[in-house]
């Protein structure tokens, strides 16, 4: 069962690290993990894409909350979130894939960042179903390098989490 | 002011009057403030010493430990006792010197990335970085590490940073910033309710109690509450002197070696009132037939404790005083008849005829262990603090020494760290000098952390080692006895000091007990002096502890012995 955590922590050395380090030590693996300041730069925000099963998560989840620099942790509902994903890639090009594949990079409203001889560097952004499904048409080309940023997800509306 | 002093003020100001501690080169500005302050330092002969001392002293006392070591090798010979802090709840902050700021992360001379070493088994760490937060670190590290479900905190300072000037401003550095931590005390007034009418309706209930109720100072409202609603009490290893192990409904320990009474009467139950425990496996046995018929009530501070073991059907996350205050005048509004459950109390009666803890000493006979802690208990009249090592030494102390009162009985309980006894009741008889202080011991774990010997010495510290020598690994060749062929393997320690001269040698007293008809006048002699002492008491050297759960097994099926 995947679940996207959103993490509020007090900004301070060695948060990542303890955080990192419960998920290890009970066995999981994280598919993603992204962090960054807030509106207010004393707290930071980590979002954790986590493949697990409901009980271990919970307990988890209870250990999370017992790291003093932990304020808060949600559960994000994919129903009721929003979730985005910034991606890098190195995709071969010649002169005559370059068209075909500016294309798709058009459908997926991406970016072509560099140009050089024989490859593009394309930057896309969005939710998982969407950068798998234009991964899947570039790979054929030549995927060369890819880079992501990991999930970050907010949730809908006006509550502030 | 300088850091170091600083620091020494918060320390004053969170009532610190003792630290344990040993110093070396990166935490030299910290002594050098200490030499003419007054709070006192007692000079370990080993770091682990000072982490186990300060632990015995705060369970003995219910204050915050305070233990001090330097860099790299100092640390690190701490972790095994913060860790054993960490698993048993206590309350600790040790303050660890490191290598210069400009110097960390270069494997520069004696250093150790503690607080990365650490980070599993602390309830919180700090690496200072500015010497003007020292202060107020030390005031957040207190309050963590004191709160909630207390544990150690380690504050790693470095030597350039203890010499720093900083401006002290006593009150400002008490105002805690501490915005992820608010622990739940006050249990939820509605599960409160949803249990007290559980407990007034059970006809086979039984109260579980651990160490929690000793942390919360809860002893009398658990009391009250068993005597009120006439429910049997037992206890795990670290509940022991929750309530008093000599009273009518007391039922004695649980688990793995606890008496066949509880745990009849925790397998056959029909509620199970849990508070301030974990459900280790050590008591519940095998999950699948542990209670099985039991509606669980848990209370405990700690929500990840919850359900974590077992199901709970009603938690309450709270402080255990004030969670039992509040059922007990929830229960009286119910106020439940004491026969209410009269067969219940029949065969929890009889369960305690039938399958009694009796000593069996036959005096022309190998001396037996229980015989010793029976004899301890009654010359001292129950009423000393007992410290114990870990393996049969440990599990002997947990069943024959009635314990009358908490933050009496002190055992390394979740980490079972053999050597903790000797260290822990250094500590316990500074917090107590008004006590008999005794540490039960195996002759394999006191080998581990003998060298405090010279501590008690130094300090004047009246501690008895009371060693029960059988010349094994003793709970090791216990297993292997009945699970491994009797192969005794790597744990047979015949070569061993003479304790006696041990003692002498270190400045202590000897004696030794070798017959059943020496061991009272042997223990008399010994506690009417001041000096510390060892007491060898050579033990039957293949006796067993009774009853036994085998790993894995169901908590009613046990192993008795033969003379049980």
């Amino acid at each position: 069962m995947k679940h996207t955590l959103s993490v509020l922590v007090e900004n301070k050395p060695g948060v990542l690290t303890r955080i990192a380090a419960l998920f290890a030590r009970r066995g999981f693996n994280i598919d993603s993990l992204a962090v960054g300041e807030t509106e207010d730069p004393s707290l930071s925000r980590m979002t954790i894409a986590v493949d697990a099963q409901d009980s271990p998560l919970e307990q988890v989840t209870k250990q999370l909350h017992k790291l003093i620099n932990v304020i808060k942790i949600t559960d994000l509902d994919p129903a009721t979130s929003v979730e985005r994903e910034l991606v890098l890639m190195k995709v071969k090009a010649g002169s005559e894939t370059r068209a075909e594949i500016m294309q798709i990079v058009e459908v997926f409203r991406g970016k072509i960042v560099d140009v050089s001889p024989g490859a593009f560097v394309v930057e896309v952004t969005g939710n998982r179903e969407k950068i798998d499904a234009m991964l899947k048409l570039v790979r054929p080309f030549g995927l060369l390098e890819l880079v992501r940023t990991g999930r970050i997800a907010m949730g809908r509306g006006s509550a502030k989490l | 002011m300088n850091a170091a002093r600083a620091l020494l003020e918060a320390l004053k100001r969170e009532g610190v009057d003792t630290v344990f501690g040993f110093p070396g080169g990166t935490i030299i500005p910290i002594y050098d403030a200490l030499y003419d302050f007054d709070i006192d330092n007692i000079l370990v002969r080993h770091e682990q010493g000072a982490a186990h001392a300060a632990d015995g002293y705060a369970r003995a006392s219910g204050k915050v430990g305070v233990c001090i070591a330097t860099s790299g090798p100092g640390a690190t010979n701490l972790v095994t006792g913060i860790a054993n802090a960490y698993l048993d709840s206590v309350p600790m902050v040790a303050i660890t010197g490191q290598v210069r700021s400009g110097l960390i992360g270069t494997d520069a001379f004696q250093e150790a990335d503690i607080s990365g070493i650490t980070l599993p088994i602390v309830k919180h760490s700090y690496l200072v970085q500015r010497a003007e937060d020292l202060p107020a670190i030390i005031h957040e590290a207190f309050y963590i590490a004191s709160t909630g479900r207390p544990g150690p905190v380690l504050v790693d300072i470095p030597s350039d940073l203890q010499l720093a000037e900083i401006d002290y401003d006593a009150d400002r550095a008490q105002k805690l910033d501490l915005p992820g931590y608010k622990p739940t005390v006050k249990g939820h007034p509605k599960q409160i309710r949803t249990a007290a009418l559980a407990l007034a309706e059970a006809e086979r209930p039984v109260i579980f109690a651990g160490g929690g109720v000793i942390t919360a100072n809860a002893s009398e409202e658990l009391r009250e509450l068993a005597l009120y609603a006439h429910i049997p009490v037992t206890t795990s290893l670290t509940g022991i002197g929750s309530f008093p192990e000599d009273h009518d409904l007391s039922l004695g320990m649980l688990g793995m070696h606890g008496t066949q009474y509880a745990n009849y009467a925790i397998t056959n139950c029909d509620l199970i009132f849990g508070i301030g425990v974990r459900f280790d496996d050590r008591v519940t046995g095998r999950l699948e037939t542990f209670a099985p018929g039991a509606t669980i009530v848990h209370v405990d501070i700690d929500p990840a404790e919850i359900s974590k073991n077992v199901a709970v059907d009603i938690p309450i996350v709270g402080d255990a005083k004030r969670v039992l205050a509040g059922l007990l005048t929830e229960i009286k509004k119910h106020s439940p008849s004491p026969d209410r459950h009269l067969p219940w109390m029949e065969q929890v009666a009889a369960w305690k005829r039938a399958h009694p803890m009796t000593v069996r000493q036959d005096e022309s006979e190998e001396l037996l262990p229980e015989y010793v802690v029976q004899k301890i208990w009654e010359v001292t009249k129950g009423e000393a603090i007992i410290c114990t090592e870990v393996g049969q030494n440990q599990m002997w102390a947990a069943q024959y020494y009635l314990v009358k009162h908490p933050r009496r009985f002190i055992t390394s309980g979740g980490l079972g760290t053999m050597g903790f006894g000797f260290p822990a009741a250094i500590g316990a008889k500074l917090a107590r000098p008004d006590l008999t202080v005794i540490d039960i011991a195996g002759d394999g774990s006191f080998q581990m952390t003998l060298q405090e010997m010279a501590t008690a010495v130094n300090y004047g510290l009246n501690v008895k080692v009371c060693i029960l020598n059988n010349q094994y690994l003793g709970m090791v060749r216990q297993w292997q006895e009945l699970f491994w062929d009797k192969r005794y393997s790597a744990t047979c320690m015949v070569c061993q000091p003479d304790f006696v001269k041990l003692a002498e040698a270190y400045g202590a007293e000897g004696y030794r007990a070798t017959r059943p008809d020496e061991v009272e006048e042997v223990l008399r002699v010994a506690l009417s002096s001041d000096a510390p002492a060892i007491i060898d008491f050579r033990v039957k050297r293949e006796a067993n502890v009774y009853p036994m759960v085998p790993a894995g097994g169901s908590i009613d099926q046990m192993l008795v012995g033969e003379d049980l």
